[in-house]
């Protein structure tokens, strides 16, 4: 796809009118039920975030690392290539963001959409709603807490696969020895939002548990 | 893979303006975009891999903008069937694809262009336009004449859409 060089050709005047008729284009499909993954960026103090939701709710957080366009095409063959940009119908979720960031918000009240996960990834990814704002679990506890203990890897990766993170807080979720282990945002990002959410929170800090 | 529609919208945009721009006023251009890219959406999980978006989105266009034009004047185009119009494919010397020539086809003074719209993207006969633009078949000729040099000139192109006698 050659779409920047096109672009490119377009007046001033012409770009102007394509926005407006962008915009006008994603009304009338949701109008016509026709958008299956609406998506916007949304600008965070831990990078942009892209943020898309399908009719059942948020289904994809996808931090700047990860590539968004990449992030797009995967949704597109995932779940449908019926994508279109559209700032309204996510305005819920980018409002609440914006509130967390600024430490006004402590949990999130939004339908999410785990369809991209497995059963067992999404039975994880739901418990991880319910650790508190500014606390942490380790990955033994949290295997623990939805009653396979030994399934202490494997729910690992379902962390490491959370597809709504900051959101389903799996950045809240520890090795047992209180060091980081991963995340998808890159690990300064994770520490970012430990501190955010409790300023004394030091990373590798074992004193914690 | 197919890509995410809204890159398709982002790359196309300006090539589907500029074709119903050619063929109808600003208002029903932008109309006429809007049901282009509705439509394509719409059909778009069913598209071939393999097929030219580009083309397949030129073509909606195209039809789309006849449909306007049909509807503020059904008489004339009346049982005209849009698909046998000067088909892309089969007129690949048309550039229906060419960004610059339809950006130089819309530069053309408004009669010429037109016209040359009329006749060389709607596929249509002078007595048809003559009939849109309640003017003379002669008339309707001469600007077509006119609009044509005009664009081949611009586009240093003489063989530009050289009718087959």
């Amino acid at each position: 796809m050659n779409g920047k060089n096109y672009r490119q050709q377009a007046t001033a005047a012409e770009t102007q009118i394509l926005e407006s008729l962008q915009g006008r284009l994603v009304e009338r499909a949701r109008a016509r039920e026709l958008v299956d993954v609406a998506y916007r960026v949304v600008d965070s103090p831990v990078g942009a975030l892209l943020l898309a939701s399908t009719d059942a709710g948020l289904v994809r957080v996808a931090f700047e690392s990860e590539g968004h366009d990449r992030i797009l095409e995967v949704l597109s063959e995932r779940l449908s290539p019926r994508i279109l940009r559209d700032k309204s119908s996510l305005d819920g979720a980018a409002r609440q963001l914006e509130e967390y960031f600024a430490g006004q918000r402590h949990g999130f009240d939004l339908p999410v959409d785990l369809q991209l996960s497995t059963e067992f990834r999404r039975q994880v990814q739901l418990e991880l709603g319910h650790i508190d704002y500014g606390h942490t679990l380790s990955y033994a506890q949290l295997a623990q807490q939805i009653g396979k203990p030994k399934a202490v890897r494997a729910v690992g990766s379902a962390c490491a696969t959370n597809p709504i993170p900051i959101v389903l807080p799996c950045h809240r979720v520890l090795r047992t020895d209180g060091s980081l282990g991963g995340y998808l945002g890159g690990l300064e990002t994770k520490s970012e939002l430990l501190k955010l959410e409790n300023p004394d929170f030091a990373s590798g800090a074992a004193t914690l548990f | 893979m197919q890509a995410p529609f809204e890159r398709i919208v982002q790359d196309y945009g300006l090539n589907v303006l500029r074709v119903c721009r050619a063929l109808l006023d600003e208002h029903r251009a932008q109309d006429a975009w809007s049901e282009t890219f509705l439509a394509a959406l719409k059909a778009y999980p069913q598209l071939p891999e393999d097929a030219s978006v580009l083309a397949w989105l030129v073509r909606i266009a195209r039809n789309k903008a006849i449909d306007e034009l049909r509807r503020s004047k059904p008489e004339i185009l009346i049982g005209q069937d849009v698909d046998s119009l000067a088909p892309s494919a089969q007129r690949p010397d048309l550039q229906l694809e060419n960004l610059q020539l339809w950006h130089e086809v819309n530069q053309l003074p408004g009669k010429q262009r037109q016209v040359v719209a009329y006749r060389y993207l709607g596929g249509m006969s002078y007595a048809q336009i003559a009939g849109i633009l309640s003017g003379t078949e002669a008339a309707a000729r001469r600007s077509g004449a006119d609009g044509i040099k005009n664009l081949r000139a611009r586009m240093d192109d003489q063989e530009l859409w050289r009718e087959q006698p």
